[in-house]
């Protein structure tokens, strides 16, 4: 039988002619991924193996984004940690306060992950990266230390989700209202243990931002990775972003996939997930009674991206926020902070009423700025609103992306573009 | 390998924001994150488990976030044992790479209440309520991960198999 496109690229990282669903594989590994919260973890484990150095200096990415700038002693104390490791071991990739981003946004940037990697993170999005045709998946702290000190880690073999997508989005939606009704569909636990593959003509239509969203998210339906086909789109991002030599991999005809889901872009609408869980969604057309916000936040490794403040700013422009609604704008890297910059869109924020932060995850995981008080709603282009996930137990967490987010700063109320 | 405990019982999607929320997460000290485990989800657990209590919950336990945190919370807390109807997989992989046995058994799970007296074998995968009289099996782990956790988590692990002094 033949193998997925997951399936030929855990293959070949564990020389292996062929794997099948359920095989344990160890696996060689091009890139190792942690942050300030998973790596001072990895570093205590990576003390008590039987090594000194990291496997390959080039191959350790290390990125303090979750608390930092530092938001306390503590979170200092953590970053101080990674920043003598990485300064210890030689890591080239590890990225000060300055030049630093959320790190799925980063990585891609700086053209440390192409397609045909194989990719282990200490973060649960790590799945990002399926974005470009890698493998890629999110794992804990041990697991980290131990591919930095062996650049291995273990799998079990996925079986996959086809997800055949056809069609165009229509104005306003984007990849972020496709992944929220795929999980909307498929529910939270919908892709346990299981690639998400995205095939079909449609995938031409997305754009390399519309595939990280999507790929992005793939843990929230409680997908090991979420992968697209590597086609004209990937290879530009590929070039223009790294030098690195890439491999494509393509599913086999015969393929085997426990569910093939057909999709036409052009029947998605933009979509909203409520509070608690991802898998929560209505379309905004969907609701009737006004929901009033306290607080709206654009950014994050699933929606920080340049196109998604082009979105926000070509709504924004020349309008001013809803009266009481705090607007958070928070690019996701230095790059993307610095383009908004040069195109405008950062004036044209904050003479709408927004405030603009460094990149941070910050309130994404109700970390530091943006925190909710017990009773407040966010409109968030982030990836979860489980309880507590941005403050107070009671706060509310709405997911979104960044054309709705921008039309409810305005209105005061979850809204989409069409209502403005 | 044995565990007897009382059972702590929780529903579907029990997340790790939950389990730790990210607001202790500056520290990485066991010992303080335990202190706060299930706080989102259940006030009084910290205050009422018992060294060797076993967490019973549905279907995608620890869901969303990476953190390592999480089970090493509810280990430290002195839980024995998470029996659920099915494990978030890096939930699933981080327990067995620090040593928190868990088990899935729908059919434990579907029959345990809160409060049950629970015993478990490790070894064959047998679940006996005390309390009901009655015994469910839960899937036993493949060899590869069974050497692992024989070994004592992934670190002795690959101390002994890949970076051999
Ligand atoms: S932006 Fe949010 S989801 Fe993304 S890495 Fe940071 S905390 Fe995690």
């Amino acid at each position: 039988m033949g193998m997925t496109m997951t399936q030929k690229i855990l293959a070949a990282h564990a020389g292996c002619d062929s794997v099948k669903a359920g095989d344990l594989i160890m696996a060689d590994l091009d890139m190792v991924l942690g942050n300030d919260i998973t790596a001072p973890v990895a570093i205590d484990v990576f003390k008590k193996l039987n090594t000194e150095s990291v496997f390959d200096k080039d191959k350790v990415a290390l990125v303090p984004d979750h608390f930092a700038p530092n938001k306390d002693i503590k979170a200092a104390e953590q970053c101080k940690k990674m920043r003598l490791f990485a300064h210890d071991k030689d890591v080239t990739n590890y990225f000060e306060v300055g030049e630093m981003g959320v790190e799925h946004a980063l990585l891609p940037e700086k053209g440390l992950v192409v397609a045909g990697d194989a990719v282990i993170g200490a973060d649960s999005h790590t799945c990002t990266y399926g974005a470009l045709g890698a493998f890629s998946t999110g794992v804990g702290s041990t697991d980290m230390a131990v591919a930095m000190a062996t650049g291995k880690a273990w799998f079990k073999v996925p079986s996959a989700l086809k997800f055949n997508l056809s069609g165009a989005f229509r104005k306003g939606v984007s990849g972020k209202d496709l992944i929220l009704h795929i999980i909307g569909m498929i529910g939270v636990d919908g892709a346990l243990y299981k690639s998400m593959e995205f095939t079909g003509e449609g995938i031409a239509n997305l754009t390399i931002d519309d595939r990280f969203t999507i790929a992005n998210m793939a843990i929230e339906a409680g997908g090991k990775n979420g992968i697209f086909p590597v086609d004209a789109v990937t290879e530009e991002y590929l070039k223009a972003h790294s030098d690195r030599p890439y491999k494509v991999y393509t599913a086999d005809a015969d393929a085997d996939y426990d569910e093939v889901y057909e999709i036409n872009l052009a029947d998605i609408k933009p979509t909203v997930a409520f509070p608690h869980l991802p898998e929560n969604t209505k379309t905004v057309d969907e609701i009737t009674e006004p929901i009033t916000i306290d607080q709206v936040v654009i950014g994050s490794c699933t929606n920080g991206r340049f196109s998604d403040f082009k979105k926000a700013a070509d709504i924004m422009r020349g309008k001013k926020v809803a009266k009481g609604v705090r607007v958070l704008i928070i690019p996701a890297t230095q790059k993307i902070y610095l383009d908004c910059m040069e195109a405008g869109y950062l004036r044209e924020f904050v003479e709408a009423g927004a405030t603009v932060s460094a990149p941070t995850c910050g309130p994404c995981l109700g970390g530091h700025m943006g925190i909710l008080a017990a009773g407040e709603r966010c409109v968030s282009t982030t990836n979860r609103n489980f309880v507590g996930r941005m403050g107070h137990v009671d706060s509310e967490v709405y997911l979104a992306s960044p054309e709705v987010a921008a039309a409810s700063a305005l209105l005061g109320r979850i809204a989409s573009v069409d209502e403005l | 390998m044995k565990a007897k405990g009382k059972v702590f019982r929780y529903g579907d999607n029990v997340d790790t924001d939950v389990i730790i929320p990210a607001r202790y997460l500056n520290t990485s000290d066991p010992m303080e994150l335990a202190k706060y485990c299930m706080c989102d989800i259940d006030q009084d657990f910290v205050k009422q488990v018992q060294e060797g209590d076993i967490i019973v919950a549905d279907a995608n336990f620890g869901c969303g976030s990476s953190r390592e945190h999480a089970p090493l919370a509810i280990k430290t807390a002195g839980v024995s044992c998470v029996i659920a109807a099915s494990f978030a997989r890096i939930f699933y992989r981080n327990s067995i790479n620090i040593g928190l046995p868990i088990l899935e058994s729908p059919e434990a799970v579907a029959n345990i209440e809160a409060g049950d007296e629970v015993e478990v074998d490790f070894d064959t995968g047998a679940i006996t309520n005390v309390t009901k009289g009655q015994s469910y099996q839960g899937q036993a782990f493949p060899p590869f991960m069974q050497e692992i956790i024989s070994a004592g988590g992934l670190v002795p692990y690959i101390n002994e198999n890949l970076l051999e002094k």
